[in-house]
Formats: C-alpha cells, structure tokens, sequence
C-alpha cells in the first residue's frame, strides 16, 4: 500500500549493456523502494493520520471489550448494519485486523526511521565540530571587536567561556587560531530516546495483552473468603492470549465489613475492611489487615486487588411443612447506581427430597426488588436513597420447576422466564416484607425476610508488564521534553592578529533548529568574549 | 467537608464578572482591529522580514529536524523590535491603539477575577476546584487566557486578542449555564492527589492549545488571502506575516504537548490504580489518544517537505477539534468512565 516512490529503477537501463534488468534486480528494486516509501516521512504522517481515524470508530460505537451487553443492543437495533459492522471488526477496534495492520506498519516505519538515524547520531557524536567559516560575518549572529589581549589568551578565556560545549581548536593561515564549538546534541538523543521509548512502550503493551488477565467476583461482606487459586473461583475471567487460567498467584482475602458513606444521597467513601494472606503466610495461616477502597487497591503477591462496586444481599429463610428449614444469603444485582434498588432471585430446594420428579415440582423462588431505604408508591416498591433505612423487599414466591436441571446455564439474579412461560413454574404468593417479616403460603411452608449483608465486587488483575509499560513512557516523555526544548546551536570564534598588540575577534553563530532565545544567549556569550560589559 | 454557600455564591459571582469583562474588552480589542493602523502597519512590517528558508532541501526530511531552515529563528529579533506596540519609540500612539492597550488592561482583571472564581470554589468547597465539567472548563478557559497573555509580551500580536478571547467567552458561556453544577465534594473515584495533576495537567494543556487553534486558523485566512488577494481582502490585510502566525502556533503547541503528554500519563498511572488497568479504551482515553497523535502529526509536518504551512495548520486546527470533541461530546454524549460531568 505504500510505493509512492516507484519512480525508474535504472537510470542507465536504456544503455543495456553495462546494465541488465534481471527479475531479480526489479524485485530487488521493488522492495528497496517499498521500504523507502514505507519508512519516509510523508507514509509515517498518512499512517499517524490513518491511526488516529481507526481509532475512533472505538469511542464512537460500544465495544466488546468494554461492554458486551451494549454492543448486543446495538446489533439487536441495526439490523444488517450492525451486521456489516459487526463482519468489519468495528466493536473490536483495537484487536481488529485493519488497526493491527496500520500499528504495525507504523513500527515498521519507525524503526526503518530510527535505524539509519541512530547510526547517523552515533557518527555526530563522534564526529568533531564543524570548521570556521572563512566569513563569519555571514551568519545570522555575528559580532566582532578588538582586544588588547594576544590570540592565545583570546583563545584560553573561550575555552574558558564555552565550557561544557564541544570545541575543537585549529591553526589557521596568518597566525589566526580559531574554536568550533557545538551544543546541544541531547536534542537528538532526546529525540531518539522518546522514539525508542515509544517502541518500547508499543512492545509492552503487547506484551500486557498475551499475559495479563483480569476476573471479576463478588464476595459477601460478612467474613467469606475468596482465594485466587482458580478461574472457577471468578464469576467471570478475562485472560490474555496466552494465559490458560492455571499457575495463577495465590493469595486469599477475607471480606470482613464494608462501609458506604453519604451526604445527600451522593456517596463520600466507600471502604471494605479486608484480611488478607499470600506467600508463606497461605501455609501458615496469617492474616494481614487493608483497608481496600476506591483509589486504593491492595498488592499482593504480584497482582492487584480492586475495589469496584457493592450491593445488597437480602438474606430469606425457608420453613418447609415438615419443620426443616434453609436460609440463604444471595447477592441482588443494583439495577440503580444511585438508590441502589436491587433486583434478584434467590433459590431453595426442599430438603430430603431424593425423586428428581418430586424435587422438580417443590423447588422455591423468591425473586423480586429489594430497597434498602424504601419509598413506596400505593403497593409499588421503589427505594429512596442507598443508605440502609428499614429495608423492604417486594417479591414473588415462585414454586414449580426453577429449571436447574435443563442443562442450561442459569443467571443467579433471575429465575428462567422459559420455566414460568411453559407453565412449570407458578407464583404463589406476591407480598412486600419489611426485616422480620414473613409470609407463609397455601401448603403452610414459611418465607420469612431476616435481614440484609452487604457484599462488595472485586477484580483482580494481573499484568506483569505494565511496570515496563511505565518506564517505557517515562524515557518517552524525558526524551519529548529534551528533543522540544534543547537546542542545538553552534559558535564560532576567530581571533586574527591586527597589527601590535591587538587581536580582532569575531563571533559568529548559528542555531539549528527552530527555537528561540538563542540570539539572546548568542548576545551574551558574545558580549562575555569581546570584553563588554 | 460541608460546603461553604457563600463563598461559592461569590466565586459564581466572580465568574460572571470575569466574562462580563472578557466581553467589554473584546469589544475594545474589535475597536483596535476595525479602526486601528497599528495591525496594518505590524502586518507589513512582518512581511517584508522573509524567513531564510535555504537548506531545507526537499528530502531533508528527518523528524530531528524539525526546523524551518538553518536559522528561522532570526525573525525573532527582529519581530521583537516592533514589540507590542509599545516601543514605537517617537511615533505617537493612535486612539485605536490605546482602545488596545485598554482591551489587555481588561483582560488582565478579567484573568484575575476569572482566578478568583477559581480560588474561591476551590475554597468553598475545600478541594481542589476541578472536579466536574463547569469547574473544568473554568480553568482551562482561564490558562487559554493566561498563555494569550505571556505570548503578548514577546509578539507584537495584541490586535488579535479578540479571536482568542472570542472562543473563551463562548465556553465560559456555555460552561457558566448549561455545564454549571453546584459546589459539591468529590465522589469517591476522584478522592486521589492525581486528580490534582492530572486534571490540571489536561486542562492546562487543552487551554493552551486554544492557542495554536486560533493561530492556525488566522493562518489558513491569511494563506487563502496570500494566495487569492480577493478573499478576505480587508480582513487578511490586518493579521500578521503568515510565518508569525506558523511561529505563534509552533512555539504553544511545542510548549503544550509535554503537558499533555504528561497528562495523559499521570491518567493512566491514576487509572492503573482507580479502575485496575492503566489504558482499557475508554472513550475518553481513545480521544486523547487521537489528539495525541495529531499534535505528534503536526510538530511532523513542520519537518516534511510539502507539509509546512498550509497542511500543518489545519493538522493543528484538526487537533483542537479533537481537544473541544474530547471536551464536549465524549463527556456529554457517550458514556464512559470518565463521566464526571455533573450535568444532570
């Protein structure tokens, strides 16, 4: 895609004798020329440009990675548009073939930049300063005088002067001496250093995509534990490419308390109080204390550990005819971020019961919403603040076949919609039931509302390169900063005998790049040389 | 950390005042345009100083060197003869002049009123006072200010401080009604000392970019004029040397884009620590990245042949419209982590 430089490959072609196109030079030529066209500065500008529009399409339109749920309503409300998109890659910008194809080709472009330059730089560095124009009084700054001082002191205080320049001295006809000086090379090595950084940068973060992995789980905050010895311990696991869910650091937290502040129903803090153990304390059984919260993840044993949300876990105890009962305690899902009214299912099974026909035609649901600071409206349920207030629960007993057994995977915040449509699974009893409460249906069992724990989500992540990620990006911005603000500049001094006892001195100077303030620096040096004050 | 009513009733005070002033002082600075000779006269001053462009060759066209020639940097001196407008030794000062110098007066106690307000949200609400999108704005609008101010001292540009005070009072505008929310504190995600600098880092850099927007976009006037007498005739004839305009740009954009940079990397050190991953993607963090890499394009484009002028001020002007994008729609239309807007 990128030849733009295809121009003749032989200027002598025509001669034919001396040279011959063989298929081999044309391809030779080919990809000399393709390399060029790639590595040029106008195709690294047009792929600058080509990444900047590939990437938006990811802030434009719901992305997998980031929301999957969005990216399914989308598709669901487009139709074939969605579709087509969807065949184009566009929810999976930053994986997507076109994205990929375009990074790549910029680093290949890069580094076809760099190559040649750093050789470039490594010969300047070691190259000396250029020689003294015959006229200095050509240069852009210029300046000039005499001096009663012979040529050797003149040339002894620049020395002195241009410290930390690099300067080199020459002979010239006549009895002139003459200093070269240059500065400011760290331009250049800023300028490579933010290049090769940002390479660095690029390699890292691919690095971060193959090993790193991130799972989600929510734990109840009444002194459960969750320890990060396995996948099947998450509710769910995102692992990079090359992670296959085993050899995971262990580490193991207890969930002991969670606190929300809040002020006018907007929250303050939120703070769960954890212990936890990794290393050699998972043998020996010691627990450290952290206090986890937002903006304040816990490290340990290589990995992160994230506060990322909470909720409510209402808590219902079954009393079955027979006397036996069961208590559950089953996190609800917050359907408001702001009242957290919370929406859920929480299921029971009648104990002793070994006919799977028998067990299937008992099973208990009780699902419905849960307000921790209930604002009711006639018999509706809604919640008025997320702070824990009488908290009320509206649900519906569901008795039948909760459909467990089908095979299918089922979701913990909802009982199947299929089971209650095909008419196997019926309510039995509607109610609103404050702490305390109960209700007790038509066949004398007992659903009694006990009370509420919270529970706190957390994530943990694993990312073994970011580290390197960080101190790729700070020899970038280092690097940006010198290669914006150093200059690079040069001086010239002359100093000519005139005569006796007096020596002419010239100065003159050139700044090589686009910055101001060196005719003021010039100025001053200048002034320092000639003896003015 | 109850919130002090009166104090914010003041700094709301404070904010209105401030813009109220922008205004008056625009309307001084469009006094200076409309009537005075002084843009002309700096207008043809600049443009008989032709930049030394030799070496530049065509394919000298390394990103290391990123300069116009061996010496651009002679204009300096010479532009700064001129000064502000104020070293005319000998020549009297017109009228339209001294509406000019009246029009930086305003505009220096517009700044300090427009700080005040700042200061004083920042005090009433015992934070620091970036929290939401109004207070954002804000502070950029105010740094946009400020940079126009220090570049004042060293460009003899001041009869342009309308188009830069144009846009700021537009956003303060808009940011003082439908983005205004009330003093409030910090949700939890923002309770972190990298709120400090990141957000000051990218409102910083954002108002100074409003700069380089505005040159950039003189610039294309004054090119399209350069190129075709006809247009804008009346209009280009006051703004400065095109190779003004390109230099104003360049100097801003070179100063901003560290302090973007820098901003961007404090947010994803924040991120790393607030949402467990350094860069995930976010709307927000996809558009700075777009308007890093038209910045990055830009200060390029300076150093390729057949970039400079022309295309490199619009890759600038393109950026700014990224900065203003990443400002409005990403915060107002798309959801994402970083909905701190407090719009409701």
């Amino acid at each position: 895609m990128t030849p733009p430089t295809q121009t003749s490959t032989d200027p002598n072609g025509d001669a034919g004798t001396t040279y011959r196109q063989t298929p081999l030079r044309k391809a030779w030529a080919f990809v000399r020329n393709t390399w060029r066209g790639l590595t040029s500065m106008r195709t690294a500008l047009i792929l600058l440009f080509l990444l900047a529009l590939a990437a938006l399409p990811g802030a434009l339109l719901p992305q997998r990675s980031l929301n999957e749920q969005k990216v399914n309503e989308y598709l669901g409300e487009h139709g074939w548009w969605g579709t087509l998109l969807d065949r184009l890659q566009f929810f999976d910008v930053y994986s997507s073939v076109w994205f990929s194809a375009i990074y790549l080709l910029l680093m290949v472009s890069i580094i076809g930049c760099l190559v040649p330059r750093t050789s470039d730089y490594v010969r300047s560095m070691r190259a000396k300063p250029v020689l003294t124009p015959r006229n200095l009084a050509r240069l852009p700054h210029h300046e000039h005088g005499h001096t009663a001082d012979d040529v050797e002191t003149v040339m002894a205080t620049t020395r002195n002067r241009l410290r930390g320049w690099r300067i080199v001295e020459r002979e010239e006809p006549g009895g002139a001496r003459s200093i070269s000086a240059e500065r400011g090379f760290l331009r250049e090595t800023g300028n490579l250093a933010f290049h090769f950084g940002m390479l660095g940068v690029i390699i890292a973060f691919a690095g971060g995509a193959l090993y790193s992995y991130e799972g989600q789980v929510i734990v109840l905050a009444d002194g459960s534990e969750f320890c990060n010895s396995g996948i099947y311990n998450f509710d769910s696991f995102n692992p990079g490419l090359r992670v296959d869910g085993t050899e995971l650091n262990p580490f193991c937290v207890r969930v002991n308390d969670f606190h929300a502040e809040f002020k006018n129903g907007q929250p303050i803090a939120y703070e769960a109080g954890i212990d936890y153990q990794s290393g050699d304390a998972l043998t020996t059984g010691d627990w450290q204390p952290y206090d986890l919260a937002v903006n304040s993840p816990l490290r340990t044993a290589g990995d992160r550990l994230y506060l990322l949300g909470h909720g409510f876990a209402p808590t219902f105890t079954v009393t079955f005819p027979d006397g036996q009962s069961r208590t559950h305690t089953i996190q609800w899902r917050p359907v408001d971020q702001t009242t957290y009214l919370s929406q859920g299912a929480t299921k029971f099974e009648e104990p002793g019961i070994t006919d799977p026909v028998e067990r299937r035609e008992n099973q208990l649901a009780v699902t419905g919403l849960f307000a921790p600071t209930p604002a009711m409206h006639g018999s509706v349920l809604s919640s008025a603040g997320p702070e824990l207030n009488n908290p009320t629960v509206a649900v519906d007993i569901m008795r039948g076949d909760l459909g467990v057994d089908s095979g299918r995977g089922q979701s913990i915040f909802e009982i199947d919609q299929s089971m209650v449509d095909s008419g196997r699974l019926d309510r039995v009893a509607r109610e609103n039931l404050e702490v305390g409460q109960s209700v007790t249906l038509d066949d004398g069992t007992k659903v009694s509302f006990d009370g509420v724990e919270r529970f706190v989500s957390l994530q943990v992540s694993h990312d073994p390169t970011q580290n390197w990620v960080l101190g790729f990006a700070v020899v970038m911005f280092v690097g940006l900063g010198a290669s914006l603000f150093i200059k690079r500049r040069r001086l010239w001094v002359r100093a000519a005998p005139d005569g006796e006892r007096r020596t002419v001195v010239e100065v003159g100077g050139l700044a090589r790049t686009d910055q101001a303030g060196y005719g003021e620096e010039f100025t001053r040096i200048a002034a320092d040389l000639l003896g003015r004050k | 950390m109850p919130v002090n009513e009166t104090l914010s009733q003041y700094s709301d005070w404070s904010y209105t005042t401030s813009v109220v002033i922008y205004i008056l002082a625009m309307v001084f600075f469009l006094v200076e345009q409309s009537f005075g000779r002084h843009g002309r006269k700096v207008a043809e001053r600049t443009r008989t100083r032709q930049l030394v462009t030799a070496g530049a060759g065509a394919d000298d066209v390394s990103p290391g060197n990123d300069d116009t020639g061996p010496e651009s940097d002679n204009t300096g001196p010479g532009t700064r003869n001129t000064g502000p407008g104020t070293r005319n030794t000998g020549a009297e000062r017109t009228r339209a002049e001294r509406f000019g110098r009246m029009g930086v007066a305003l505009t220096v106690l517009g700044l300090l009123l427009h700080g005040a307000a700042l200061v004083l949200r920042g005090l009433a609400t015992d934070r620091v006072p970036w929290g939401n999108m109004y207070e954002y704005v804000m502070i950029t609008c105010l740094v946009a200010v400020a940079a126009w101010l220090v570049l004042l001292r060293k460009h003899p540009v001041r009869h342009l401080s309308m188009f830069v005070l144009l846009p700021n009072v537009i956003l303060m505008f808009v940011g003082g009604t439908w983005l205004y929310s009330e003093a409030a504190p910090l949700q939890p995600a923002l309770q972190s000392y990298w709120l400090i600098i990141h957000v000051a880092a990218a409102a910083a850099s954002s108002g100074v970019f409003l700069v380089p927007g505005v040159a950039s976009i003189l610039y294309l006037v004054k090119a399209r004029n350069e190129s075709n007498p006809d247009s804008f005739a009346s209009f280009a004839a006051k703004l400065p040397a095109k190779e003004v305009l390109d230099r104003i740009a360049y100097r801003t954009t070179v100063f901003a884009f560290p302090v973007f940079t820098f901003g961007v990397l404090c947010g994803a050190v924040w991120a790393e620590a607030a949402w467990g991953r350094f860069w995930g993607w976010d709307p927000k963090e996809t558009v700075a990245f777009i308007a890093w890499i038209i910045y990055a394009a830009y200060l390029h484009s300076r150093a390729t042949a057949g970039w400079r002028g022309n295309r490199a001020a619009i890759i600038n002007v393109v950026g700014f419209a990224a900065t203003v994008f990443n400002l409005f729609f990403v915060n107002l239309v798309t959801t994402g982590l970083h909905s701190y807007a407090g719009v409701g």
